[in-house]
């Protein structure tokens, strides 16, 4: 636990990068960098680092493509997602391809070392945006007949979870909001995760079937 | 059914689907072919509807056509009202049939041969209608000539296109074959007539074609034209913002302050899902958030979910976290506000959170009227309630709820 985290930034920009190096500069140890999805998925195999900083929109296929592509030889590799686009399609569709989280670009230096620390131990990390989007779309009731219907909605516990990072709670805020222990906070956020990740749910095939993710 | 034209008219003339295709089934039959006539006529005229070119954000389109995400398949490839078509179908079958039993009708040596005709003409044409729709999806690239009427199906198209001109000549050799009885003259003009009509149909779709991809490319150019415009425009605005940066490079706030709001612009136009200022409650609540961190220098987020239209209950609501925001910007010290909006049902909550100083809310002075009149009475008197919460140290977070009755629903929409 000692040894520093290891990241890999993927971003087509390179003042992000270099902004991102800068900031991270003694929290992490960064072991490659790449600007496009061909390179991204050589030097992640290459470096295999604990997390992988992905933007969203990267030439090549967009982040999603990179997620699926590493997946396919490096099932365990942990990719955060980070974009200034916030559209929802995009951020859902790299969250179903298989990123353990989604972050903004404007999100300051510690917020990231901490996003970057949770999915390096597996945990999943929803921004309040991020949040919004996971109530949208399991938002409403739907068809009782539906087949995978534990997939298909939120427990209640895991709706208010997410109502109150969406109003901009963090973690530990929402334990002690709602008597629970952190632990249990990060337990529910990662099933809804799954989720987000598993379920046939109309809003989201749609959004997935855009990026042909199924 | 053919060329959508049914369904085109449809929708110009706000009628379902379904009665515009009887209607010309029915115009079929008062005069055999004048049903047709219209429809290729109509198919012809009509313009082509814009909803091959789905509308994207300015953002995501850009993102899209640089590789910077995986675009999405057209999925029209959905016919719901295959049924519908083949029943009216069917029907019009069984009219034609009735026609012949009570001697109305073609004589039965022509009828056959022009069913079989007709069915083979809709196969060629059909597929020259999906190659060109493939084409404006723009997934291939040029297709060379030969390709122009195979499109990108490959063998399944060819296959098709073999059986409909077969079925052509096929009837066009039992109606020559027959004439032939009757008058030795008439077989080679009928021959030539038809050898002519045939090829003529032949090439129809392909001559067809090419007058609609002229009006493509002068669309396509008028599009560009209309994105050059755009991409001017938010130049200017953005090195207006740069070069206001540079004046004023030694004052931190003035520069996140403009920052923050070129920011604002530029997602605004780029990634918009396009309700305009202050229609819903969403948009009403962004655009007061804007206003907000113009004034105070602070970023406040707006998260929604759900969203109702604007009404005065509603737009009580919006006043009213409008106040708890300048409250947070200017008395919690904090940098960032949170807001969220959330509609489910006929119940509407804003919470507005920041992670500030805060205050004992127990305490509130009389004097100081915003929290007083601007949130709890204006919520008192639209039926809403307010709560604040609070304590010294860990910021304050203000939620505003209210049930929206019948009436209030009603004057938004």
């Amino acid at each position: 636990m000692k040894s520093m985290l290891t990241v890999v930034v993927v971003d087509d920009h390179q003042m992000f990068r270099t902004g991102v190096r800068s900031e991270l500069a003694g929290s992490v140890t960064i072991k490659g960098e790449a600007d496009d999805v061909d390179t991204a998925v050589a030097v992640i195999l290459e470096a295999e680092p604990d997390v992988v900083l992905l933007d969203v929109h990267l030439p090549g296929g967009g982040g999603a493509e990179v997620v699926r592509r590493v997946h396919q030889r490096a099932p365990d590799r942990r990719f955060l997602a980070l974009s200034v686009s916030d559209a929802a399609e995009d951020v859902i569709g790299v969250i179903r391809a298989g990123a353990r989280g989604y972050v903004t670009k404007n999100i300051t230096g510690p917020e990231l070392v901490d996003a970057i620390r949770r999915v390096a131990e597996g945990d999943a990390v929803f921004s309040p945006r991020l949040a919004g989007f996971v109530l949208d779309a399991f938002a409403g009731t739907i068809e009782v007949a539906q087949v995978d219907e534990d997939l298909d909605r939120l427990t209640e516990r895991e709706r208010e979870v997410m109502r109150l990072i969406a109003r901009g709670y963090a973690y530990k805020e929402v334990a002690k909001e709602l008597f629970i222990s952190i632990k249990t906070v990060e337990t529910h956020v990662s099933s809804v995760l799954r989720k987000l990740q598993l379920s046939s749910r109309h809003e989201l095939t749609r959004w997935a079937s855009d990026r042909r993710l199924i | 059914m053919i060329g959508g034209v049914a369904a085109g008219l449809a929708e110009h003339l706000a009628l379902d689907v379904f009665w515009v295709r009887l209607a010309f089934v029915a115009a079929t039959f008062v005069h055999t072919f004048f049903g047709v006539v219209v429809y290729i006529a109509l198919w012809r005229l009509l313009p082509q509807g814009d909803t091959d070119v789905t509308e994207q954000p300015a953002g995501l389109a850009s993102a899209t056509r640089r590789g910077l995400r995986t675009p999405g398949r057209s999925s029209r490839l959905v016919r719901s009202d295959l049924g519908q078509v083949l029943a009216l179908g069917a029907l019009g079958l069984g009219i034609v049939l009735l026609q012949q039993q009570l001697g109305w009708g073609l004589g039965s040596g022509v009828l056959w041969p022009l069913v079989i005709a007709v069915a083979g003409l809709a196969l060629v044409w059909r597929q020259a209608d999906e190659a060109q729709r493939e084409r404006w999806a723009g997934n291939s690239p040029d297709v060379p000539i030969l390709g122009l009427l195979l499109g990108t199906g490959g063998w399944a198209v060819l296959i098709r296109l073999g059986l409909g001109a077969l079925m052509i000549a096929t009837a066009l050799a039992v109606i020559i074959a027959q004439s032939q009885g009757i008058d030795t003259l008439g077989p080679i003009a009928v021959g030539t007539v038809l050898a002519l009509l045939g090829l003529g149909l032949l090439l129809g779709p392909w001559i067809h074609r090419l007058g609609r991809d002229l009006a493509a490319e002068r669309r396509e150019r008028v599009r560009s034209q209309e994105r050059a415009d755009m991409a001017a425009h938010l130049h200017d605005s953005v090195l207006q913002t740069l070069a206001l940066l540079q004046r004023h490079a030694g004052d931190p706030r003035t520069v996140a302050r403009l920052a923050r709001r070129q920011e604002r612009e530029l997602r605004d136009w780029l990634y918009a899902d396009a309700a305009p200022d202050g229609e819903t409650l969403r948009a009403a609540l962004a655009s007061v958030a804007a206003e907000v961190e113009d004034l105070h220098d602070v970023t406040v987020e707006v998260v929604g979910v759900g969203d109702v239209p604007m009404s005065d209950a509603v737009g009580a609501m919006v006043r009213a976290a409008r106040e708890a925001m300048v409250n947070a910007a200017k008395h919690s010290a904090a940098g960032h506000v949170d807001v969220y909006a959330e509609t489910a049902g006929s119940t509407v909550e804003v919470f507005v959170r920041d992670r500030g100083a805060g205050f004992d809310p127990d305490a509130i002075v009389e004097g100081r009227l915003g929290i007083r009149q601007s949130i709890y009475a204006r919520m008192d008197r639209h039926g809403g309630k307010a709560v604040i919460r609070s304590a010294p140290g860990e910021g304050t977070e203000v939620r505003l709820s209210m049930t929206l009755s019948d009436r209030d629903e009603e004057s938004g929409r």
